[in-house]
Parts: C-alpha cells; structure tokens; sequence
C-alpha cells in the first residue's frame, strides 16, 4: 500500500515537527529517577529520551521516537504503533522488541503510539502512519528488533560497568542480567543503562536464537477482553461529555434542504440539534435521548445528485460492458488468436456483490475541540491523514490534534477512511466547543452509510490446447474502482485502478496468451478496501476459472495447477501442503466434494481445501476447510492460526450470504437480519499449517480471506458438476 | 423510578421507562463491558443475565426490567464464569474482542444448565452471538474445554 506515500506526496504533506523543537537524530536524554526510553529511527539512528514518550525534558531539546520504556518498577512498555483491531499486532510488535531485549514475556506491556508520523510512520508506506495492507508486523520487523537489541546492548554495558566486569562475560534471560553470581533486573539497571550512548548498530539475533518468535507467546489483550474492562471507543467516558447521533439522508449523497427539529429539542437530555455537512446530529446526555429524538426530526433532502438505479440494472449495464473489448492492462503473447484458433474454449461471467464491513463495534469516535486543539478518542487506522483532515477542517495545526488509539472492535478496512465518520463527528464537536461528544452510529447508519467492496462483473475467456494444456486467458473485469475518486488517486498506476485486476493481472499460472483488459464503472456508491480488498473476489474467479479448464482438460485440479506453477515454488509450497494436509488424494463419497484454491496477497501465499456435503435439494455444509499459509517467518505461530480461522471465516461469511443491493439508489440491508454474517453453526472446522520458512515476515491479516470462496466453490463443482459463478451462493446449489 | 438488581446490587434509575437496558447499563451505569452492536437483538454483543437467562439487553426496555436480577460480565463471579474466562484466556480466543463479553455471557448461561454440551448444542446456545472476526471455532472448543474443567472439579 505505497500509495499512501504517493498520496502523501501529492498532496504535500510532510511529517508533523513539534513547535520549537528541532528534530535531530542520535539525541538523548536522561532524567533522574526515570527510567530509559528508547526507540529507533525511522530511516536512521537510534534516539533516547527518558520520560513518558509525549513529554519534553527542561533544557533539552528532545525528539522522541520511543518504542520502549523501562521503568524502574522493572516494566517494559512497548510503544505500539499500530491499530490493534484483533490481528494481534501489540502482542506481535511486543514479542519482536522483547526478543531481542532477553525480557521476560510476563514483564512486557503496550501502549499505543501518539500521532507523530515523524516517529511512527509505517515504513511501508513513507511518511504517514497507519495500519492497513497487512503491514503491521513486516514494516516493524527490524524496527522493533532494532529498538529492543539497542536497550539490551545499553542494559549490558550498564551491568559491565557497575560490576567491573568485561561485557561479554554478561548474559542476559529472562529478564534478568547476570555475571557470575551477580544478578539485576532491567529496572535496576535502567537509570544506569540510559545515560550510555545509544549503540548505532546494534547487533540482532540469529533466528536459532528465538525463544519468543516462532513460539505461541499468549496474547497480551487477552484478560481484559474476557473480562469487559478492555476500553473501545464506545466505552469512553469523559467528564462532560455527550453522545451525539446524526441523521444522514435517505441516499448517500444527499443534501439537506430544511429540518424540523422542534419535536427532537423535546426530548428530555437532548442538549442541541446541529447541522453538519453530511446531516443533521442530535447531541444529549446519553444515547438513548439522542436516539430517540432523531426519530422526530422532520428533514427535506435533496436527492437529485444521488444514484437512481437498483442492483439488476447496475449488474445488466456492467455485464453489457463486460462482453465488449475494456482497457487492456496486460497483452501477452495473442489470446485473441489462441481463443479463435482453439478446439476448446469455455467462457464464463462472474458476479460479485457490494459488501459491507459490518465490525461489531459500529463506528464511532470521541471528539473535544477548543481554539487550540482537538483532542481525539477512537480506534484511527489511519493517523496521519486524520490529523490533517481534521487540522484542516478545524483551522488547527495538525500537531494540534492530538489522538488517542484505542482498541477497534473489528475494522475489516472500514476504519481506513479518508473524510468519512470522523470528519462527521469533528464537525458535531466543534458546535459543542469545551465539551467532549462521542458520535455512536447505530447499526443501520454502518449500513446505509457503508463503504463497500466493490460489486463488479467479470467475463473470462479460456482456451485449452489439444494436450489439454491452457493456451489462453482473456479477461475482462468490470468494477468501480476504490482509489480513483479518493485521496488515494496518486497512487493509480497506468489506465486502470490497480484494485480492479490485482490477483488476475499478476497470476502466477504459466499460460502463454494473457490479456486482461478492465473498465472502471461509475455509480453513487462509495467503495473501500475490504479486507484483502481487490483479491476478496478475484481469488473466487481466478481459481474458480482454473478448475473449470481443469475439468475440460480432464485434469485433476491440483496437477493442472502444479503443471502451471513450476516457477512458482512460493506457491507451490503452500498449494502442495495445504493438499497433503487435506489428504487430496483420499476419495469421497458421492455427495461431497473437495475444492483447492490458492492465491498470493499481501506478500503471502495462502492455498485453502474445502470441503463439503450437498443434499440432494442443493442444500449443502462447509465441513472443513484445510489452510496452508507462507508468510515468511512465523513471529506467533498462533496468532497466525487465529488470523487464518478469522479469515476463513470471514471469506464464506461473503461467500455464502453477504450482499448489499441497491433499490433505486437506495441501500436495501439495514441491520443483521437482512445483511446476514456467519453464525456459529456454519463455521467449519478449519485447520491451519505453516509452511516453514526462514523469509522476513509478510502479510496475515488479510491473504487467509481471498482462497476461500474459491476453495468453497470448486468443492460444489466438483460434487455437483456445476460451477458456481456467483456470489452470495446462497443456501443451496 | 425503576429499582431492579444488578451485579447483586439494589439499583433505582431514574430513566425513561423505554430505555433499553444496555443503555441504562453503559451510560447511566458505566457498566460498559457490555456492547451494543445492532440494538435489535440479532448480534449478542448485548448479552446480559436477567433472572440467569442470558438476554439481550438492548431489546428489554428498563419497564420490563423491573424488580430483575441482572448480571453483566463485570459481575460474573460464580465458578463457572470464572472457569469460562480461563479457557478463553488459555485458547486466546478474543480477535477484537468486541463481541467476547456477549459470547462469554452465553457461555456461561450454558454451562449452568448443560454441564456437558456436545457441539450442536453449543452451536444452538451461542447462535445469537455474532463475531465478525469468526473466532467461533476457538469459541467452541473453549466451551468443550471449560466444560471438562468443570467436569474434573466436580
């Protein structure tokens, strides 16, 4: 995801610099009776400072990039950079700085880094923070390390000194420095350790050296998510404060003509009506004062701007386009010539419905604003470019906005959102100016105001050779975009949005003749990255398609795809674990079926066999599905599984019954009972290897999502001979 | 005013009638261990004790509640609550865990009236409890696992 970077870039924003501070590298500082603060560079150098990492030492100048505090009540705390939105990255990001500090996993504590992309930037994606694209653990791999190796190597000179002994001779486990008989903790020794120099290059460990990375270290968050005391937005309790909820209209894109809010000023606890460019917010002590008097606002829109068709007609206008010639984005070889001159071609259209995101805790976000700063409470993916919106809308600077990450309740890519719900909340809050509001959406407002994944229409063309080998591929993919439009549209390479061809343009398969061509549709909707975003649904027809030429070749699934992919060994491992796994080879009795898929994103290759039962009314189960996962060095092997049974679930959740559909330009689902997710009665069971390997770290969050529902479909088709060539399945074949 | 118990303490709200009682929990209370997630009783992130059912308790207006016994995740308290929370600490079942509080509620329901639950009865008692991370599996087994604790302890 660099196109943060590019959007960065194109619209001049430049890291944050503190007034009146110079920002220096290789700086230190120390305090007495602190304890040491350490953190490395972004680009370079390691920095030192020694109170909590907003503060500013008198008569220094200070930046502080810290990622570590060791206090002297021998605590450590990892400054967590990252939104933890359940993948686990605070128990990840600690387990990479703990390794290499020797600590012991019981002293270890998080916390969430500030907005500063001048410290916390996500290396992946230059100078903006954020969590997205599965970075989180692979742009913070040598980071943390880093940071955690520095304070060993100051915690061990400090002990050499303090002993007079030679620093070799000291070793360091568990959390405990040793020399002989001698013992200390890192708290005794942290004060000590901080007036040092900073190593600059700080030796890292030999992998074989591991003893927290490749281990199911247990997750930090895990207590205080089973006990309630875990602190999402919702839970935000500040003095004063209010909850606001807003009225939108009835189609996105609609504009406020009049309201009426007599009837809702009645309510008992309503404090204000207010409007806001996107509606109308009633603020009240509490929310179900708000919630109430929302009902009885009285509002005209005007809706002449807003999209007029319903589902049927956007799916009949993309599929016309489908079967015409789009813009090609790859041309190799002659697949026009291969197709007209085949003996065999098999031609098929996929359907792919918009998605909603739907997390659990619906969006929402805590907003203080005065004349000099606006304070911010919520789960932000995407730091630095809500610090300049909200700078922006607020006449601010943005290291005026202060924001505080908390936990999200699910995000799926929904909290990655330039100018949407916290834009929203910011404009309430600057009405109520001194006060604290705390904007709640309701469910339906999640909904109707959602940003989904992008319905899309895909033709595809393949021609078999008389050897059965696949000659050619002709696709065409038909979708709205999700950058173009956005803040994200630097980013754009070439003609097309990458998002509508990534995982097709780039598949691996071996097959001479390639085009794939694409057409970016317009429609009032509004589109966004939904967890593994372009290749949610490309998976479903890339893999889909290969089983379909594989079953006109009279090939087994698995050999026509290991014939295509001898290049591919990344691949080859994944598919060919996750098989033997399975026990591909193994038959099964007439009414079930097995279906194998594999597919690269986020830097990880993930092959998936499911496996299913179907009655002879079409009704079928997902019995199992088996997952092989290469995501290079496997930090929490755990963590890892957990992301896997998520993702799976997540991608037959879709596959098997999401859909947003549109009835003249209005958004038909509105709650859980018309937008179904998976329950707890269809979820297979799922098992989970890890293919070994010695490569750094890349994506989990994501890659577990896009396999599945192919996976799911070519286990219908092989126990009922008919491809499935749309999604939402439904309940039957 | 409406006076019911909970988390065993004699509680009197001075609430709109019609207020659901998440509401009266998270904002009159503070008890926000309990989540709203739909407000129409379709996701369980809501689930409460009432009179030792588990409920969801953005659907109970605070007129029908009174005079109940309520309890919330923060009150849990009884042998097998505590053991609940144990397995899904040892599975590390949470993802966001946004939804886990409710989860946990029906859990705990389940195993007060069924000891020894197999799957389809766990898949029946916890099917009003969405989780979007899908940590169901982890979900079921630690009910399983709980389950056997509470067997051993016996």
């Amino acid at each position: 995801m660099n196109f943060l970077q590019h959007h960065l870039q194109a619209r001049d924003l430049q890291p944050s610099t503190d007034q009146g501070v110079s920002r220096r590298l290789f700086l230190k500082s120390v305090t007495a009776g602190s304890g040491l603060v350490l953190g490395c560079g972004a680009l370079s150098g390691l920095m030192l400072s020694a109170s909590a990492a907003e503060a500013a030492t008198a008569g220094n100048e200070l930046v502080f990039n810290a990622f570590l505090k060791i206090t002297p009540d021998n605590r450590v705390t990892v400054v967590v950079k990252h939104l933890d939105m359940g993948q686990g990255v605070s128990t990840g990001l600690t387990t990479l700085v703990a390794e290499e500090l020797d600590a012991n996993w019981e002293q270890m504590d998080w916390e969430s880094a500030p907005a500063d992309a001048s410290r916390y930037n996500n290396l992946f994606w230059g100078p903006a923070q954020g969590t997205g694209g599965s970075t989180a653990i692979a742009n913070s791999w040598e980071q943390m390390r880093k940071a955690g190796a520095a304070a060993r190597a100051m915690l061990v000179t400090a002990a050499a000194q303090q002993w007079e002994v030679p620093e070799k001779e000291i070793k360091v486990k568990d959390g405990i420095i040793s020399h002989g008989k001698k013992t200390a903790t890192f708290g005794e020794l942290a004060g000590k350790a901080a007036a040092l120099p900073v190593p600059q290059s700080p030796a890292l460990k030999d992998p074989k050296d591991f003893r927290l990375i490749g281990k199911n270290i247990p997750r930090k968050d895990s207590q205080e998510k089973t006990n309630g005391t875990a602190i999402y937005t919702q839970d935000i309790q500040l003095p004063g404060m209010l909850t606001a909820v807003v009225l939108y209209p009835p189609k996105l894109l609609g504009k406020l003509k009049k309201v009426d809010a007599s009837k809702a000023k009645a309510v008992p606890g309503v404090v204000d009506v207010v409007e806001i460019p996107r509606g109308v917010a009633v603020v009240a002590e509490g929310f179900w004062p708000a919630q109430k008097a929302r009902q009885l606002l009285q509002a005209e829109w005007d809706l002449s701007a807003c999209e007029t068709r319903s589902s049927d007609e956007l799916f009949t206008q993309f599929t016309d386009t489908a079967r015409k010639p789009g813009t090609s984005v790859k041309a190799e070889g002659d697949a026009a010539a291969a197709l007209a001159q085949a003996d065999k071609v098999i031609e098929t259209e996929y359907h792919l419905p918009y998605l909603a995101h739907t997390p659990i805790e619906p969006l929402n976000c805590v907003v203080k604003v005065d004349k000099t700063a606006c304070e911010l409470w919520y789960a932000c993916q995407m730091q630095t470019n809500d610090q300049h919106e909200v700078a922006k809308a607020t006449g601010l600077k943005p290291e005026q906005v202060r924001i505080h990450t908390l936990y999200a309740g699910g995000s799926f890519g929904r909290r990655a959102s330039p100018n949407d719900y916290v834009m929203d909340a910011v404009a309430i809050a600057r009405q109520v100016p001194g006060r604290p509001v705390k904007m709640v959406w309701t469910r339906e407002d999640d909904i109707h105001n959602g940003k989904f994944r992008p319905m899309a229409v895909h033709r595809v063309r393949g021609a078999l050779s008389p050897e059965g080998k696949l000659v050619a591929w002709d696709h065409h993919a038909v979708a709205q975009p999700i950058l173009r439009g956005s803040p994200f549209e630097a980013f754009i390479q070439g003609p097309i949005d990458g998002t509508l061809i990534e995982g097709i343009a780039d598949m691996p398969y071996a097959i001479p003749n390639l085009s794939v061509q694409a057409t970016e549709m317009k429609a009032g909707i509004s589109t966004l990255w939904w967890r593994s975003v372009g290749h949610s649904g490309h998976a479903f027809i890339v893999e889909g398609f290969i089983d379909q030429m594989a079953k006109a070749a009279g090939k087994d699934p698995l050999v026509f795809r290991r014939e295509m992919l001898t290049d591919h060994p990344r691949f080859l491992g994944a598919l060919n674990l996750a098989a033997q796994q399975a026990g591909w080879d193994k038959p099964l009795p007439k009414g079930r079926g097995r279906g194998i898929a594999v597919h690269k994103a986020m830097g990880s290759w993930c092959a998936q066999v499911a496996e299913v039962t179907v009655a002879d009314d079409g009704r079928f189960t997902v019995d199992r599905v088996v997952c092989a996962i290469d995501c290079g060095i496997a930090v929490n092997p755990d963590v890892i599984r957990a992301q896997m049974e998520g993702s799976i679930g997540f991608g037959l959740s879709a596959a098997l019954a999401e859909e947003i559909t549109l009835d003249k330009g209005k958004v038909v689902q509105s709650n859980f009972h018309n937008y179904t997710l998976m329950r707890i009665p269809q979820m297979p069971k799922v098992e989970v290897h890890i293919v070994p390997s010695a490569e750094p770290p890349s994506g989990v969050g994501e890659p577990g999502v896009p396999p599945v529902a192919g996976a799911l479909a070519n286990a219908l088709f092989a126990a009922t001979g008919k491809p499935v060539t749309r999604l939402p399945i439904g309940e039957r074949v | 005013m409406i006076s019911l118990k909970i988390n065993g303490k004699q509680q009197s709200l001075d609430l709109a009638p019609d207020t659901p009682l998440l509401w009266a929990l998270r904002d009159e209370l503070k008890l926000t261990g309990t989540k709203f997630g739909c407000g129409i009783a379709q996701c369980g992130a809501c689930t409460v004790h009432f009179n030792g059912t588990a409920v969801r308790s953005c659907s109970i207006p605070l007129s029908a509640a009174s005079g109940a016994d309520v309890r919330t995740i923060e009150g849990l308290q009884s042998p097998t609550a505590k053991v609940v929370q144990e397995a899904w600490r040892k599975l590390d079942v949470v993802q966001c865990g946004y939804c886990q509080s409710g989860q946990i509620m029906s859990a705990v329901a389940l195993l007060e009236n069924n000891p020894k639950p197999n799957d389809d009865q766990i898949d029946s008692a916890m099917q009003g409890n969405l989780c979007r991370c899908a940590t169901y599996q982890r979900i079921r087994t630690a009910i399983h696992e709980a389950a056997d604790e509470l067997g051993r302890k016996a």
